[in-house]
């Protein structure tokens, strides 16, 4: 199939631009009305809807953060009531405390359709079996990706994460064609296989990957392809933005956004002023039809540049550009996001160490991120009994992990042997060169 | 008698795993005209303790502190054994009777004696009952 919804998919841009403003409109019009919280926000940026008279204008409005969704946990600034709402993903909070996104109906329908026009693109359709080996659950990318699939016609074999020699039985059993996972796990389940004397190249029906949710290289993307004979697409999308969303097509050069689901800006990190198109900056959309958790320009933090050129697809949707890293300090281990304060908050419950004084080193061995805790240990705290040293790592290994949802390893350091900051500190050191 | 006596101050010192750290706690124990008699290194991943046993504790301990190691005293006691066949059997034996629990053991063989130093969780208790035994402990004031 050529495109999921070629009427929209090859607007010409300018109708698309004017179907956007429409989009707009409504929406800063019914949260001026509906939204105590953006209500607010305009008043104070003092701009009124009736100030919106072009798409560009989208600028005199003011930013969302993630912290508002923190801040108002768990529903507070949704604009769809319970009896509205069909569904809620969470994921995990900067220092415990999580963020809730909630679904209408039609917000869920609209996450689909993205998914469906997406897979397409990505040459997928009826016939095709799908692993779906993202998480299931209070993550996005399980059930995303599950109904974007089922969505398309594919036949859907929902594995979820782990068990990674079942989930290859599986592959082969099932003549799986396409699988959506993180590139990491890819990578690994393509060591299990070798293991197992089955090279997923020869023995398994596979062909395309949908691969996500945490950062990837290029580099990465050529070596699975070659590796396992298949065609690795990139996805991209968060939870705030409803979860997974837009992919590239068959050319592989950017990832398609669609215009009437989003409108993306690319700002200056620094000065919120927008960049024009090609310059790298900060990541911005507002999301033009959602419901129960409206989002206008909403800083997501990744670094990419837009592509606004029709695609030799045929697609006219702009196109964002790998990412290239984040704004803030956050890390990406193993599809989960770390931020150095959540290490810093837990470090500081722990009298043994000083957790103050602490470095993140991330580093990529073999096929899996690996994020190494160093911490100082206090004085107070040095016993010569190996044993009694073993527990405060131990101890501080549990906690982390408590509260990371991702294990670490734990280095115990000497007071004063940790690099001391002026200014910001540079607590991580990523080796992962991707 | 008075288990004072005999109770040693060891220099333990926490040590990352990586190279040169060794060389670090000796040369300053070098600028100090501090001697060492015995010292061990226990490992674990990642990290390991230095623990030395010095002619002038009190010095090097501050030595070593004022150079940002993080060193503390430990309370130990010295068993004096023959260096020869059969004599760790000897002091072992002697341990066994009077029931001390070891929390770790090191030695060292000199031109008059070998020693076999002891970390004990009850060292009171251990002092008393080795010497009740029979064994013969290295008096604190050697270590001064």
């Amino acid at each position: 199939m050529r495109a999921w919804d070629p009427r929209i998919e090859e607007m010409p841009v300018l109708e698309l631009k004017k179907l956007q403003y429409r989009y707009l409109k409504t929406l800063v019009y019914r949260l001026y009305s509906f939204s105590d919280f953006y209500h607010r926000r305009m008043k104070e940026q003092n701009v009124h809807p009736d100030d919106i008279k072009s798409l560009e204008d989208v600028k005199k409005l003011p930013f969302m953060y993630k912290t508002d969704l923190r801040d108002n946990y768990p529903n507070k600034i949704f604009t769809s009531s319970t009896e509205e709402l069909v569904r809620y993903h969470v994921s995990s909070g900067t220092t415990g405390k999580p963020t809730v996104v909630g679904y209408t109906q039609k917000d869920l329908d609209l996450w689909t359709q993205s998914l469906a026009r997406s897979l397409t693109a990505c040459g997928l359709g009826r016939g095709d079996v799908m692993q779906v080996s993202y998480g299931y659950g209070l993550f996005t990318g399980g059930l995303g990706l599950h109904y974007g699939a089922e969505k398309i016609g594919a036949t859907v074999v929902p594995t979820s994460v782990g068990n990674t020699e079942r989930q290859i039985e599986l592959m082969q059993d099932l003549n799986v064609t396409a699988i959506a996972c993180t590139p990491s796990y890819l990578n690994h389940m393509g060591d299990v296989a070798e293991k197992m004397g089955i090279s997923i190249k020869n023995d398994t029906e596979l062909k395309t990957a949908i691969l996500g949710a945490e950062p990837w290289s290029e580099q990465m993307r050529e070596y699975l392809q070659k590796e396992m004979g298949i065609s690795a697409y990139n996805i991209f999308g968060t939870s705030e933005i409803s979860g997974p969303m837009f992919t590239e097509c068959l050319e592989q050069n950017g990832i398609h956004i669609w215009g009437d689901i989003a409108y993306t800006e690319i700002i200056d990190p620094e000065t919120g002023e927008n960049l024009p198109a090609g310059e790298k900056g900060e990541l911005v959309m507002t999301i033009l039809q959602k419901e129960a958790l409206p989002m206008i320009r909403y800083r997501i933090g990744d670094i990419t540049c837009l592509d606004e050129s029709v695609c030799p697809c045929g697609r006219t949707h702009p196109r964002i550009d790998r990412l290239s890293g984040r704004v803030d300090d956050m890390l990406i281990i193993r599809g989960i996001n770390v931020f150095p304060s959540q290490v810093e908050h837990a470090l500081l419950g722990i009298s043994e160490v000083s957790g103050q004084h602490f470095m993140i080193i991330v580093e990529r061995e073999g096929t899996l991120d690996n994020m190494t805790v160093q911490v100082e240990l206090k004085q107070e705290s040095f016993s010569d009994k190996i044993n009694d040293l073993m527990d405060i790592k131990r101890k501080v290994s549990h906690i982390l992990k408590n509260s990371l949802n991702v294990s670490c390893g734990v280095e115990i350091m000497a007071p004063n042997s940790l690099p001391r900051f002026e200014g910001k500190a540079k607590r991580v050191i990523d080796r992962r060169n991707i | 008698m008075d288990t004072k006596d005999f109770i040693i101050k060891q220099i333990s010192v926490f040590s990352e795993n990586k190279p040169g750290r060794l060389a670090a706690i000796a040369k300053a124990l070098e600028e100090e005209k501090i001697n060492i008699f015995a010292f061990s290194i226990a490992e674990s991943k990642g990290f390991g303790v230095v623990r030395l046993l010095v002619d002038k504790p009190a010095p090097a301990l501050e030595k070593l502190a004022h150079l940002g190691f993080m060193v503390s005293f430990t309370d130990v006691i010295a068993v004096n054994m023959k260096d020869e066949p059969g004599g760790l059997y000897e002091t072992a034996k002697i341990l066994g009777n009077s029931e001390i629990n070891i929390e770790y053991a090191y030695a060292y063989s000199g031109k008059d004696a070998a020693v076999l130093i002891l970390r004990v969780d009850q060292v009171d208790e251990a002092i008393r009952g080795i010497r009740k035994s029979g064994g013969e402990l290295l008096k604190a004031e050697m270590f001064k």
